[in-house]
């Protein structure tokens, strides 16, 4: 077979594109009502968009509403995270990518900062004992003498 | 077999960093369709994981289930999870044969009594005493009931041994049953599908890591949260639906603009699953999203309940001449259904909110 034209299937473009669930106006309403919570209790919400019926066009929908904010960040931790602050300070788009660039999750975190950006306590002592050791080793190295 | 090794151990070792492993329960809640409120319970649960040891028997199947949870692609959430528990048995992945894993299946049962998960992909013969399928020269029966003994919880994976599927369809020559109905004495999950989906079948696996029990199940022993609702309650055509947009022929143009296929015989109304949200093949699509309706895979005898391309209303009313009512009150029955199933799922999250 010498090319695609031969096969007698003819694909539909942009059929799933043009479908809207009509979920986001009501998820519109949810944020607005968890940034009014942020704001008056600090309390934090997380809406995972991988547990409701949300097309690709919805998606584009949203992320149209909600802009983009000053500040945008990645993640490289069990491959990328995008973290994406929107045009609505304390709303952010958390989108969890594996090693092959394949999608795990979409979050929407109503939060001052998504979790992800903060360092895990864990990680501080680990981090001091670390810095510690790489300095005492540069600290013991022979210093060359400069021409 | 198994060490002591946790979970948040492991992937350490294969340098994961903290944060990559918040990421990875994130992962894991969205795939257990738990609230992300639930993240940092699961991070803390998964840190103290230890390695469960898991025997897997296939009996009256064609290795589509064993496929479907083998054809992700590495890394995955799922392998990560699948490559935690230690497989002691499974004849198709394992590489010793004959006597050896035999051996090797009895070794497991022998050190991990009363601890071990036995999963179970296919259905079972009872007819002539069982003949029409041996392993080992064992037949399926009589092993299934000696590794059930020792066994802490069972999953039965697909829906032939969930509830016998395609072996127990009419005439049922070999007399096939699924596994609830010779063991009434341990849990059983059924985690039905033909063949269900990857992140269902190491969801119920995350889940008995997790929380060391199994999920909240429905009537037919279906994890709540993966069953709870119906593939109409999720689908993304589901507006069409309620504004009376049908697909009438799979050409015509309700077809080519993505219109609902209930009048091309979609059993989306009345079958539970995760389809519509989970998805195959890394979550590209799903039957419906692919144009060809559901044909209620997850459900008892799916095989024998008519054909695919009738629709559901159909059955219930005989004639297409009644199709029009039909329609408007399987409009009806499906909103009731869907207030129905949400209620049954909140209910589920919060049993499980403790």
């Amino acid at each position: 077979m010498d090319n695609l034209e031969s096969i007698a299937v003819r694909v539909e473009d942009g059929l799933d594109e043009s479908l809207r669930t009509d979920n986001v106006w009501p998820l519109l309403r949810q944020i607005e009502q968890a940034l009014q919570s942020l704001q008056e209790s600090g309390s934090e919400t997380v809406i995972d968009l991988g547990a409701m019926p949300f097309s690709a066009q919805d998606e584009q929908d949203l992320r149209e509403r909600l802009g983009r904010g000053e500040v945008n960040a990645t993640v490289e931790a069990f491959g990328p995270t995008l973290v994406q602050e929107t045009a609505f300070a304390g709303v952010w788009l958390v989108e969890y990518l594996d090693a092959e660039q394949r999608r795990l999750t979409l979050h929407l975190q109503i939060a001052r900062i998504p979790d992800l950006l903060i360092t895990p306590a864990d990680d501080l002592a680990d981090s001091l004992a670390s810095l510690r050791r790489a300095n005492r080793d540069f600290s013991a190295a022979p210093t060359e003498d400069v021409q | 077999m198994t060490d002591n090794k946790t979970l948040a151990e492991r992937l350490r070792e294969r340098g994961v960093s903290r944060r990559g492993f918040m990421k990875f329960c994130a992962a894991t809640a969205s795939m257990m369709a738990l609230p992300p409120l639930m993240i940092p319970r699961i991070a803390a649960a998964l840190e103290q994981a230890r390695r469960p040891s898991v025997i897997w028997l296939s009996f009256q199947e064609c290795t589509g289930c064993t496929e479907s949870l083998t054809r992700s692609h590495a890394p995955t959430i799922e392998g990560l999870i699948f490559d935690h528990i230690s497989l002691d048995y499974h004849h198709t992945l394992q590489a010793a044969a004959g006597d050896a894993a035999e051996h090797a299946r009895e070794a497991a049962m022998q050190e991990n009594e009363g601890e071990y998960l036995l999963v179970v992909d296919g259905s079972i013969p009872l007819k002539d005493d069982g003949i029409y399928s041996t392993i080992a020269g064992i037949t399926n029966l009589s092993m299934l009931e000696d590794v059930a003994a020792g066994a802490a919880a069972i999953i039965s994976v697909g829906t032939c041994a969930a509830f016998g599927g395609i072996p127990h369809a009419n005439p049922n020559p070999t007399g096939a049953v699924g596994v609830s109905e010779i063991i009434t004495d341990k849990p059983i999950v059924n985690v039905p599908g033909c063949p269900p989906i990857p992140t269902v079948i190491t969801g119920v696996l995350a889940h008995y890591l997790t929380f060391g029990r199994l999920p909240e199940l429905d009537s037919l022993n279906r994890p709540m949260v993966f069953f709870g609702q119906t593939i109409h309650d999720r689908c993304y055509r589901r507006p069409f639906y309620e504004r009376g947009q049908f697909a009438d022929t799979f050409d015509d143009e309700g077809a080519r603009k993505g219109w609902c296929l209930f009048k091309l015989g979609c059993k989306g109304p009345t079958t539970y699953n995760a389809c519509a949200t989970a998805k195959w093949n890394d979550s590209v699509s799903f039957p419906i999203q692919a144009g060809h309706g559901c044909i209620g895979c997850s459900e008892p005898n799916f095989w024998d309940k008519g054909a695919f391309y009738e629709p559901l209303s159909a059955g219930r009313w005989g004639t297409p001449a009644a199709l029009g009512a039909a329609v408007v009150a399987g409009a009806a029955i499906g909103l009731g259904s869907a207030a129905l199933a949400r209620k049954r799922q909140a209910e589920a999250s919060e049993e499980k909110d403790i």
